[in-house]
């Protein structure tokens, strides 16, 4: 199998390296895309299939459309002077220079001493209330992280609401009806798809992020086929659910301080406390991570 | 031999160094935002292949990287409307 290794190793950088040369914008995004799901496999051979799951569905497929989504507003753009010959020489020095640090970093590393994390995540993951242990460390054993990260996400939203300024939402442009007749079909099994997820994250790959992720691709494709409009002003429902899952979460804490500390989960009802912050960032994080999408969407059509 | 864990861990310098070349190099905001976007792909599988190159799976980095995807597409998206902005022709603002 190192032979797929060494030729899928070889299909991401090159693709990684089209991305940032190809002269053409949408090449480059397209490319991107590719790269994505590249990576999606890589993340599968590195035995990671929640990563592979989100990668497909943010990393390539969200991004992506939000990429290709703003290829138009980036078409009227004078093109900007490039670097110069000396600097880009020195640049590219420097960039050799740094990966044969890096390389050499890596492979100089001591090998001998024993793996600790795993090993503890596995001998505590019976008390966390789930079986599959990449939720356990999630939402569990380092619940803050994703509780800032929610944060982190509704902040950025807000901001670009405040960037995004007002615009023109309604899409005026014709839809495909294959795409519209494809949407319908394929949106309600995006959300089944979302709810079989989020169930599944306590015993195998799954989990809040990834059926936020399908809820998202849900809202986009609705968007894309003219049955959803993009966002201008959120109103008071959708500011709910946006802050719902974090508030939830953010209280949940609160409520669970039995150690004396911040957000510990009592072992005999943990699960029951991962599956019901997990439903609320479910929601939360779908209509941030759509958000994303249609907030952009309708500053494109601003002018 | 090199573990295939490890490979990754190589791939993902290849990646970062590339993309922060990338950043240097690109004229062009999109391209930016692109080089970005594959700096932060080869730190993810640093972090990941580095903590595997002994052949087992490690959920601790691997929830890391997750959160880090979603921060990424973030960080992304508010890349593009500050980009976008700068787009718009001078006159309409």
């Amino acid at each position: 199998m190192m032979a797929f290794d060494l030729l899928l190793a070889a299909a991401i950088i090159w693709s990684a390296v089209r991305a940032l040369t190809l002269r053409d914008a949408a090449h480059a995004v397209v490319l991107f895309i590719v790269f994505g799901l590249l990576m999606t496999l890589a993340w599968v051979r590195l035995d990671a299939p929640d990563i592979a799951l989100a990668e497909a569905a943010i990393g390539a497929g969200l991004t992506g459309a939000l990429l290709l989504d703003a290829l138009g507003a980036f078409r009227r753009m004078p093109p900007a002077a490039g670097t110069g010959g000396w600097t880009r020489a020195i640049i590219l020095a420097a960039s050799g220079m740094l990966l044969f640090a890096f390389i050499h970093a890596l492979l100089a590393m001591p090998y001998g001493e024993r793996v600790v994390l795993p090993e503890w995540v596995a001998a505590q993951v019976s008390q966390s209330g789930v079986t599959h242990p990449v939720t356990a460390v999630l939402l569990n054993f380092r619940g803050y992280d994703t509780l800032l990260e929610v944060g982190v996400l509704l902040v950025a939203l807000i901001a670009l609401l405040a960037v995004a300024g007002s615009g023109n939402a309604s899409r005026k442009t014709a839809v495909n009806p294959m795409l519209r007749a494809f949407a319908s079909a394929a949106a309600p099994l995006g959300i089944l798809a979302a709810g079989y997820l989020l169930w599944a994250g306590a015993h195998r790959p799954g989990g809040a992020f990834q059926a936020g992720a399908m809820v998202a691709a849900a809202a986009v494709l609705l968007h894309l086929s003219g049955r959803l409009p993009a966002w201008v002003a959120p109103g008071r429902l959708l500011r709910a659910g946006l802050a719902g899952g974090l508030l939830f979460f953010l209280a949940a804490g609160l409520f669970m301080t039995d150690a004396g500390a911040y957000l510990t989960y009592p072992p005999p009802s943990a699960g029951s406390w991962i599956l019901a912050i997990e439903t609320g960032l479910t929601i939360s994080l779908g209509l941030a991570l759509a958000g994303l999408f249609l907030v952009l969407a309708g500053q494109g059509r601003a002018q | 031999m090199i573990s295939s864990a490890l490979l990754y861990a190589l791939v993902g310098c290849a990646l970062f160094v590339a993309g922060v070349a990338g950043v240097l190099l690109a004229p062009h905001p999109l391209r930016r935002i692109l080089a970005f976007n594959v700096m932060g792909n080869g730190a993810f599988l640093v972090l990941v292949g580095l903590a595997q190159r002994a052949g087992f799976p490690d959920p601790v980095p691997q929830a890391m990287v997750l959160t880090g995807i979603v921060v990424a597409v973030a960080a992304t998206a508010l890349a593009l409307a500050l980009a976008r902005r700068l787009a718009e022709p001078e006159d309409e603002q």
